[in-house]
């Protein structure tokens, strides 16, 4: 059950790259690798939050109207995610803007209720939560990685939105007055880097 | 008729049930916000002194600066749609420097939002792009996070720059740029120079005697 959830969260049915599911965020938010993961690690904790509230309710919700009150379970939980790292972490809040309080219309997250949490008993929901979430996370940290490491010619620049001002320094500069290549940084890079991501999963698959 | 009851029932507990999702979230919501509100509120007002740091030093005043302004009504120098807020640092009541927020409108994308430090003589003591939607990698130098160009404003005044003087070295003006995005600068340098006329016309209401 466990390892399943796994299997199918990283790889099989990873959400980044196999269910092509959530791809405004994938697309938007991954100009660098922190602001990639941060917006992942967001969206797994709202998935392990909905899939594990969602899944003890399951059997008194009416079929009719469960879409809407799925999205507003997970609407609820966006928020209170959303007014936590306005609090907690000011500068990622600005950096991220719109797109934590867009995780609500992210697909994977009600897919992922809607599929499984809703026919499936809790502790097995709040798996498949994280590994969905943890797939998709590691999509956006790769991706944010390619574009970061093309575009700006760093690797894990802007720590310090996270984790405050010590982590300041913390990024590698791998090239001394790096011109920069703006088209990784600009929308395309951002569908040639998940093009290239996908078409790479694709040639393991059938490799294998 | 009994068909109808049955369907009355379904449409009866689905109102209920909603009902209760709704009361549960919004209760867990308000909950949630009365939590997370002052902490919001303090971590903005902290947000906004790193700001206002940027464009002065903290020797320059001992009042706190976030409580010390003065409402700046809309007007064709600051370009300010809604009334902003003019800090003034103060030293030992007296007024140090004025922070000024203005806005460039006629950016290349956008309005791009400013902080203009000046102190008593009316020199820049400091600038930064707050917001902007510049090109990235493009027009975007005028944010401090990706060059240092904004810094040549600095001791920049009315008194040693003229008139024609506010303007990009191309159109025959004293100011760099960075060949390939012109607007962009052309704007800032207006929006600045405005704000300099614009401090120059009402110093008196700064608290700063001519």
């Amino acid at each position: 059950m466990f390892k399943k959830a796994l299997t199918e969260g990283l790889w099989k049915q990873n959400a980044g790259v196999v269910q092509l599911l959530g791809l405004c965020p994938t697309l938007a938010v991954t100009t660098t690798v922190v602001n990639g993961v941060s917006l992942g690690i967001a969206t797994m904790i709202v998935m392990i939050l909905s899939n594990g509230a969602i899944s003890p309710i399951r059997k008194f919700v009416p079929d009719e109207v469960r879409v809407p009150i799925f999205i507003l379970v997970i609407a609820g939980l966006v928020t209170a995610i959303d007014l936590s790292v306005h609090a907690f972490a000011e500068p990622l809040y600005r950096a991220l803007g719109i797109f934590i309080p867009l995780i609500v219309t992210n697909c994977i997250v009600l897919a992922r209720v809607e599929s499984f949490a809703s026919k499936n008993p809790t502790l097995p929901s709040i798996y498949d939560g994280f590994f969905m979430g943890l797939g998709l996370c590691i999509v956006l940290a790769i991706l944010g990685g390619m574009r970061e490491f093309l575009g700006r010619g760093t690797l894990f620049s802007d720590l310090d939105l996270i984790f405050g001002k010590s982590f300041e320094n913390f990024g590698i500069q791998f090239f001394d007055n790096y011109e920069g290549f703006l088209l990784a940084v600009l929308p395309p890079g951002a569908f040639l880097g998940l093009a290239l991501l996908i078409a790479i999963t694709n040639w393991i698959n059938q490799k294998n | 008729m009994i068909n109808f009851l049955m369907k009355y029932k379904v449409v009866a507990q689905t109102i209920f049930v909603m009902l209760l999702f709704g009361l549960i979230f919004s209760a867990f919501l308000s909950f949630f916000y009365e939590k997370t509100n002052p902490i919001i509120l303090k971590s903005e007002a902290e947000a906004k002194e790193r700001l206002l740091l940027q464009v002065i030093t903290k020797d320059l005043y001992d009042n706190d600066l976030s409580k010390d302004f003065i409402e700046i009504l809309p007007n064709p120098y600051l370009k300010n749609k809604l009334s902003t807020k003019a800090y003034l640092a103060k030293k030992s009541n007296e007024v140090q420097a004025v922070i000024l927020e203005t806005r460039a409108p006629d950016g290349y994308s956008g309005d791009i939002y400013l902080l203009v430090g000046i102190n008593r003589q009316g020199e820049i003591i400091g600038s930064r792009v707050i917001k902007h939607q510049e090109t990235p990698g493009l027009g975007d130098y005028i944010d401090i996070r990706k060059g240092k160009w904004i810094e040549i404003f600095k001791e920049a005044s009315l008194k040693i720059y003229s008139e024609k003087d506010w303007g990009v070295i191309k159109d025959n003006g004293k100011f760099d740029y960075v060949a390939g995005a012109t607007i962009t600068p052309r704007a800032v340098i207006k929006a600045i120079h405005n704000a300099l006329i614009y401090f120059e016309y009402n110093k008196q209401e700064f608290g700063i005697d001519v």
